[in-house]
């Protein structure tokens, strides 16, 4: 239960990971923020990131991938640099999310949970996203887009390709 | 960026800043922002929780329990810490009126925090969004660090002697986690499934402390309370159904969003007045009143105030007050599919009635959609579901199961008609471009 001496990650998320921990009531609190923290900075949930997420809120790497497993943003394999997820939970299914998975699939050549060979996107159908009175729509990684036309899609995904998109983190 | 909209027959109560830029502190205060809590310090807890009382607001994530009620259940004097938890982990599908608060409003669900703390004398608030929505975050953490830089949090709050704590901080992904002691286990580092209750959390929440667990627009409407008195705002809304209430009206409509409406607003007038009537001027074939786990209902029956106890009577529920309406081109065992996929996918497995029945819901409404089912799936379908009811720790199972339960009931002659090997003579019939 420490600052660890050496740190995976960058600077600012180590001392970041260090004010978490103080938040709460209990150090263990800080575990699910801690791990998408971890995977925005990693990619993904790698060995070495739950070897020093378990040792700085001091439990086993068994809690941490016991918890991790539960999470459907949480993953333990890289994807690409844009995640692209498609709703089409019910709202977004009867304004044609479908068919805007299905130009997905077709523009980027990759289906559900896979990544275009230049690992700069990745393609998933997700459950609702909280946007369903402005379907059919999408998160690229944390961004939200709404009212999608194919024609509209297009275009992020070129604004992505470009290096014009926008990166919350 | 969710548009806004907006209609003659919104009372703004809830959204009156919406859109005026008050995210930012100095804007929200010019808008009133931070006097309702001094209000309510000047005039003490037990008036709060009598205004909240009389305000006969009922909880905004789905269940309706009278959050002044809830709030007098926590004890006075106990030796553990007690702490207010605001639900932000929006995920029924359907439901995206907490998104709009926490990217134009955030100082109210920060001030009703206070209130709320204030009300049953913790020092502690967490406010918890979906993981999904990193830019809310966002937002909800500017806003707090600008009400601790003007003195509003923190120590000695407006000179009150009381201190005041917020903690902000989003999930992973994860549906089941909007169930509050669920939320509880995901807030303590755990995998997010129920506890049994008893004990409820007003008694033994969070870290075994009695804990106040309110939905984020529950706590958002709390400041106006405050403002506007508890009884002005229960006489905007119906009986026993206290003030306005956030709709989101999405699917086949001309005008999709999130309206504020007295509770008690007639749906059918939300959906075809509010929500412009059905696009491409086609007609309607079902409305899902309150989000995904609420039964579907025949456009026959839509003439109901929207109000947890008139939807109840009309054999439905406003849960999350999320609207979606569905034209005569859907078909409904595709949509019945789509619903109970998210709830075979969402349930966390830790009761097996909800596990397995989820599950095989699923199997037997996509076999029957591909044209692969016969005629016991039907019975099989609703046994299976009525079987689910009341057997679970959490109401994910009911969620599951009382929607695919309409489903089957109202349009059986949908699911008979994909029977014996009949592919299914609904889905993409022409399908022109849709408005």
């Amino acid at each position: 239960m420490s600052t660890p001496q050496t740190t995976i990650f960058s600077p600012a998320t180590a001392e970041r990971f260090d004010r978490l921990v103080t938040l709460y009531p209990v150090k263990r609190s800080a575990l699910v923020p801690m791990l998408l923290y971890a995977q925005d900075e990693v990619g993904y949930i790698s060995d070495a990131v739950i070897a020093e997420i378990a040792q700085r809120i001091g439990i086993t790497e068994l809690d941490v991938r016991n918890v991790l497993t539960y999470y459907s943003m949480l993953r333990t394999k890289p994807a690409g640099k844009y995640n692209v997820q498609v709703c089409t939970n019910i709202s977004c299914m009867l304004r044609d999310g479908y068919g805007i998975m299905e130009h997905c699939k077709k523009r980027l050549g990759i289906g559900h949970k896979e990544t275009t060979p230049d690992g700069l996107f990745s393609l998933e159908e997700v459950e609702c996203i909280g946007a369903c009175c402005w379907a059919p729509a999408i998160q690229v990684n944390y961004d939200f887009y709404d009212e999608l036309t194919p024609e509209k899609m297009d275009q992020i995904l070129d604004d992505y390709k470009a290096g014009r998109g926008k990166e919350t983190v | 960026m969710p548009r806004l909209v907006s209609h003659p027959d919104e009372v703004k109560i809830l959204s009156r800043r919406f859109g005026k830029g008050a995210a930012d502190i100095d804007k929200y205060i010019e808008l009133d922002g931070y006097k309702a809590v001094q209000t309510a310090i000047a005039k003490g807890a037990d008036w709060v929780i009598t205004e909240m009382k009389a305000s006969g607001l009922r909880g905004r994530g789905g269940a309706g329990f009278p959050t002044g009620l809830k709030w007098s259940f926590v004890p006075k004097q106990v030796d553990r810490p007690k702490y207010v938890l605001v639900n932000g982990d929006e995920s029924e599908p359907a439901t995206c009126k907490d998104h709009v608060i926490f990217l134009h409003d955030p100082h109210a669900v920060i001030e009703g925090t206070m209130i709320a703390g204030l009300a049953i004398g913790s020092k502690l608030g967490f406010i918890y969004l979906r993981g999904e929505y990193r830019y809310l975050l966002k937002i909800m953490e500017k806003a707090v660090a600008d009400a601790y830089a003007k003195g509003f949090l923190g120590k000695n709050i407006f000179g009150s002697g009381i201190d005041f704590d917020i903690v902000t901080q989003t999930g992973a992904g994860a549906y089941e986690v909007g169930e509050e002691s669920a939320l509880m286990e995901s807030l303590e580092g755990k995998r997010g499934i129920p506890r049994i209750k008893p004990p409820f959390p007003a008694v033994v929440g969070l870290y075994g402390g009695p804990t106040v667990i309110n939905n984020a627009e529950t706590i958002a409407s709390v400041p106006h309370i405050m403002l506007m008195g508890g009884e002005a705002y229960a006489r905007v809304g119906s009986e026993r159904n206290g003030g306005t209430r956030l709709f989101g009206i999405s699917g086949h409509v001309n005008n999709p969003g999130v309206y504020e409406l007295p509770m008690g607003y007639n749906l059918k007038k939300a959906i075809y007045e509010v929500g412009g009537g059905v696009r491409g001027g086609r007609k309607l074939k079902a409305v899902v009143p309150g989000g995904s786990s609420t039964p579907v209902m025949l456009p026959e029956e839509i003439d109901v105030g929207m109000d947890f106890d008139q939807l109840g009577k009309a054999g439905s529920m406003l849960g999350s007050a999320g609207i979606v309406v569905i034209d005569d081109q859907t078909c409904m065992v595709e949509f019945a599919l789509r619903t109970i996929q998210f709830y075979q996918h969402e349930s966390c497995g830790w009761c097996i009635p909800c596990r397995e029945g989820t599950d095989w819901l699923k199997k037997t409404i996509s076999r029957v959609h591909a044209g692969g089912g016969v005629d016991k799936d039907l019975d099989n379908i609703r046994y299976l579901a009525e079987n689910m009811l009341g057997r679970t720790f959490c109401p994910l199972g009911d969620a599951a199961a009382m929607p695919t339960i309409a489903f089957i009931k109202k349009f059986r002659h949908e699911f008979e008609d994909h029977l014996n090997g009949k592919p299914c003579p609904y889905a993409h019939k022409e399908e022109p471009a849709l408005v």
